[in-house]
């Protein structure tokens, strides 16, 4: 592999039947692309995406690529390392596997991880105006931020139709058939472009 | 009834009169069609809903006190069981809900997680939904078993036919949120939510 694009891998593991490659983070959109779309590689199936933290500070957080090639019946993990004192970001993987949507706004939510590109990086678990922090990371207490009285204030104030934007819903295009009522629901809500 | 009514025997007859107070008649009558006639509205949100299931289906069957109905729409439901954990995200939808309930209304918590968060003392959980709602019945066990649940049941029946349309110490009003959107004082909410057991040595700050 390294042969290939030569610079990208930057160990490899074998471990347990399980393969695992740590690349760059500056090249991992171009390693990604070359698993994905190189014959005999055929990395089609993007499973999970995922990060992590260790309790030794010194070890930097990993986000972790869980590829399958349906074809060859291969799987492969990929690692990206990103120092926690640094820019936590890395490229999207969105423009080669779709359903890398879901999985990234969700390492986003739980590490505050960024993906570059993704094309709707918002929170997806906790509600849109939480404001503790990322609740996977090492630093973030168990019992969150704030006092147990503030979080049942923000919860109750919250709107729980505010989760939905107009693309979610499909309607953004139906805008002037929608019910007035419906429309005023909408533009009080704090998700969602309403069209000019 | 033995309370509230006398009745006249005669000699070698069926009593031909009875003597109530008007108002304990009528509570009489109103709790005991209220208390026998309870259509609840299900929240399951975790493991207590399958017990809640069971409650419900053939075996145990809580239609034989009269909760014959389920309403799967908070505007035809007069007792709502909170049966599982309650995160924050859904906080404001179970106060919606309670909210579109008709008065009279009973809340059920099923189950140790609705009552006190419990094992889930997390920045993601309620701890116990009264903070929320208020709570008429906490059914304890993890997660309790249909007799624990139908126990419960008999016990809001009995306070229900408690109650009182003309005492006001003894009559349900409404119980809005105050103008800072909460239930209960932040103090309060905060003595509720104390760690307990073995999350004392778990540290708030970091």
């Amino acid at each position: 592999m390294n042969s290939q694009i030569p610079g990208w891998l930057r160990e490899t593991v074998a471990r347990d039947g399980e393969t695992i490659v740590y690349v760059a983070r500056e090249r991992l959109l171009e390693a990604m692309t070359w698993l994905n779309q190189t014959p005999g590689q055929d990395y089609d199936y993007l499973v999970d995406v995922t990060a992590v933290e260790f309790r030794d500070r010194e070890r930097p957080l990993e986000v972790v690529y869980f590829l399958r090639s349906l074809s060859r019946r291969a799987d492969l993990r990929v690692k990206v390392e990103l120092d926690a004192a640094g820019d936590l970001a890395v490229d999207s993987v969105w423009g080669l596997w779709h359903g890398a949507d879901w999985l990234e706004r969700e390492v986003f939510d739980m590490f505050g991880i960024s993906f570059h590109g993704h094309p709707d990086l918002r929170r997806i678990l906790m509600w849109e105006t939480y404001a503790e922090g990322f609740p996977l990371r090492k630093d973030f207490p168990l019992r969150g931020r704030f006092s147990r009285a503030e979080q049942v204030r923000q919860a109750l104030n919250a709107n729980p139709e505010a989760h939905y934007s107009l693309d979610e819903l499909s309607i953004a295009d139906a805008w002037g058939d929608l019910p007035d009522d419906m429309r005023e629901r909408l533009k009080r809500g704090e998700r969602g472009v309403v069209p000019e | 009834m033995k309370r509230v009514i006398e009745s006249k025997e005669v000699a070698g007859q069926s009593p031909n009169y009875l003597l109530a107070k008007f108002q304990d008649l009528v509570d009489w009558a109103v709790n005991s069609s209220r208390a026998n006639s309870l259509w609840p509205m299900p929240f399951g949100t975790a493991c207590c809903a399958i017990e809640f299931m069971a409650t419900a289906a053939s075996r145990y069957d809580f239609a034989r006190f009269g909760m014959e109905r389920q309403a799967f729409s908070p505007r035809q439901a007069d007792v709502l069981i909170c049966a599982g954990r309650l995160p924050f995200k859904l906080a404001p939808v179970i106060r919606r809900i309670f909210d579109q309930m008709p008065q009279p209304k009973w809340v059920i918590s099923m189950g140790a997680c609705a009552s006190t968060g419990g094992i889930f003392d997390n920045y993601a959980m309620v701890q116990g939904i009264d903070t929320i709602v208020p709570v008429d019945v906490y059914v304890p066990g993890c997660p309790p078993r249909p007799e624990g649940l139908l126990y419960g049941i008999l016990l809001l029946h009995k306070k229900i036919k408690g109650e009182s349309l003309f005492d006001a110490e003894r009559r349900r009003d409404e119980q809005p949120l105050d103008e800072r959107g909460l239930r209960l004082s932040p103090a309060e909410i905060d003595e509720v939510s104390e760690p307990f057991g073995n999350s004392v040595h778990q540290f708030r700050s970091s």
